[in-house]
């Protein structure tokens, strides 16, 4: 650059150092919408919630009187909803992704499915509802019960699933795969000692999203018929006159999270919207504890896992 | 075939532990190989050099089927292991029975996400061997014989990766011996080491010779020199030139691998 002079060059390089600047200006407004939004929202149902979590808040049915309203019927049945969710989604979304990735031969059909699995994911949720209505309500019998809730929701997050399993299988090195192989291994053994514990930290991102989406839907739910006011927990196994069965909480009616707030913040009574932000409260307390967890376990085992 | 010229390697009596007959593979529509023929002597280490590209790996892969896990490649020709004269390609050979016949070690050190043991006892494991005594034995045995043993045994238990580049080849090495294979293959193992890491392993090597036939792709001309009874220049998929190693570097028959070897080329 001998036709510069250093104080030119000098001069130069603030210039387009200036757009650097630019750029992280804008950026930090991006974000901050992002973050603020999120953050005025959480305060705004704390200023307006916090007061009502009490213990009683917790283990009180909803109630006409809001300060003795509770959300026990409503967090018991959420946290039984997204059990089913799980226990069905994750075994089928994991087999149909370690299918897709590890024994399915590259053919159109193959590429056909994953086209299906990916516009899954974009089918709007209360479409779900409608399937779930006929099939599991009617067709199968199940009523409007946790379980119809708990495989409707399934369905909705299992895209989700089964994506980022595919994305954690494929995240892991082809010579960590062949390196099986080459020792004699079958497909079968390569999937159960290597593939499947590898992408476990993937798998559940996965899941948690899944959930974290889940735990949140209400148009499904309300489409296969929870109830807005319940004054009454699923049976426990084996309690009861005649005692129930160990599966009986399955089919009993029920409400989740979701639906408790709306149904409250439907009510023309102030205390009932109070009533609505402290369940919204510990509705996000949950979803972030859930996250939390799932960043916690992965940071777990991919100290182990170094490519 | 030409015939071997009298090296110091050939001098005692040889053993052909597998020979590639018109060996010709396929990657899709792409010919890597052309019409290979070659032998492997029993106990020797055979090297195989090439400039990039001109199908060594292609080569060493045909011998533990690792094509088969891709879709669209295809073999043609034979590779026949003795003493039992199997045709490795033959598609009613199951490729598994194959590879636990013949090991490899890869390019870049790829131990598994598990301990150092379990690392060495996935081969056995794969057999079915579950015997603790057993599995004990037979990975002190193979860590003794990749020279990991010492540096290891008080920490078998401690995660693969927290070793050194050199010492996870090594134990590549161990778990690819663990199951005591009849050839051992080597895909460029120390093109990933430092000079040190590299000496340890073709010290190693020269010592594995005489229990197992060795398979060697390395991108390092002297390394095949030190290290190898027998060399193959390979090029655009063929098999230039096969003969013993100080005929090779010495005195090749070929103009192509002369210009090779002399650095003319390559």
């Amino acid at each position: 650059m001998a036709d510069m002079t250093v104080a030119e060059i000098r001069a130069l390089i603030v210039k387009h150092k200036r757009w650097d600047l630019i750029f992280a200006t804008v950026g930090v407004l991006a974000l901050m919408v992002g973050v603020l939004t999120f953050a005025s929202l959480f305060a705004g149902m704390a200023i307006d919630g916090a007061h009502r979590l009490s213990p009683e808040f917790f283990t009180n049915f909803p109630s006409r009187r809001p300060e003795q309203a509770g959300i026990l019927s409503a967090w018991v049945g959420t946290t039984l909803v997204m059990i089913v969710t799980a226990v069905t989604a994750v075994p089928l979304g994991v087999a149909g992704a370690v299918y897709l990735e590890e024994y399915a031969p590259k053919n159109w059909m193959t590429d056909i499915i994953e086209i299906n699995v990916t516009n899954l994911a974009g089918v709007p949720s209360i479409v779900y509802g409608l399937l779930a209505l006929g099939l599991f309500v009617y067709q199968f019998g199940f009523g409007q019960s946790i379980l119809s809730a708990g495989l409707t929701l399934a369905l909705l997050i299992l895209p989700v699933v089964i994506v980022a399993t595919r994305e954690a299988i494929r995240s892991i090195p082809a010579v960590i795969r062949e390196g099986a192989y080459a020792l004699g291994a079958t497909k079968w053994q390569t999937t159960a000692d290597h593939i499947l514990p590898y992408s476990i930290p993937g798998i559940l991102t996965g899941v948690i999203i899944g959930m974290a989406r889940a735990i949140g839907e209400t148009a499904p739910v309300i489409t296969i018929g929870a109830l807005t006011f319940i004054a009454f927990l699923p049976p426990a196994p084996f309690s009861g006159d005649p005692p129930a069965g160990l599966f009986d909480w399955l089919f009993a009616p029920f409400t989740v999270m979701p639906i408790q707030m709306f149904n409250w913040t439907s009510r023309p009574e102030a205390a009932f919207h109070q009533n609505a932000a402290a369940a919204g409260l510990v509705l996000v307390v949950m979803t972030l504890s859930m996250n939390a967890l799932a960043i916690y376990i992965r940071y777990r085992l991919r100290k182990k896992i170094k490519w | 075939m030409s015939k071997i010229t009298e090296g110091t390697a050939a001098k005692v009596s040889l053993v052909v532990k597998a020979e590639a007959l018109n060996l010709s593979f396929y990657y899709g529509a792409f010919n890597a190989l052309k019409r290979i023929n070659m032998p492997i002597y029993e106990k020797r280490v055979t090297a195989l050099i090439g400039p990039s590209g001109c199908g060594k790996s292609t080569y060493l892969r045909c011998f533990n089927r690792m094509h088969d896990l891709y879709a669209g490649n295809r073999y043609e020709g034979e590779i026949r292991l003795q003493p039992d004269n199997t045709n490795l390609l033959n598609q009613q050979v199951d490729p598994i029975e194959v590879r636990m016949r013949i090991s490899m070690v890869f390019q870049k050190p790829n131990p598994f996400p598990k301990s150092i043991y379990e690392n060495v006892a996935y081969g056995l494991r794969v057999r079915g061997v579950r015997s603790v005594a057993t599995l004990d034995e037979k990975v002190e045995q193979a860590l003794r014989g990749a020279a990991l043993w010492d540096e290891v045994k008080d920490r078998l238990n401690d995660l693969a990766f927290n070793l050194s580049g050199g010492q996870q080849q090594r134990l590549c090495i161990a778990r690819a011996l663990a199951t005591e294979p009849e050839i051992l293959l080597f895909d460029e193992p120390t093109s990933a080491l430092d000079p040190i890491a590299t000496a340890s392993i073709e010290e190693l090597i020269a010592d594995l010779k005489h229990k197992v036939t060795i398979l060697i792709v390395t991108h390092n001309m002297q390394q095949a020199a030190r290290v190898s009874d027998f060399t193959a220049y390979m090029y655009l998929g063929e098999m230039i030139e096969f003969d013993a190693t100080d005929t090779i570097f010495i005195k090749p028959k070929n103009k192509a691998t002369e210009d090779y070897i002399t650095g003319r080329f390559g």
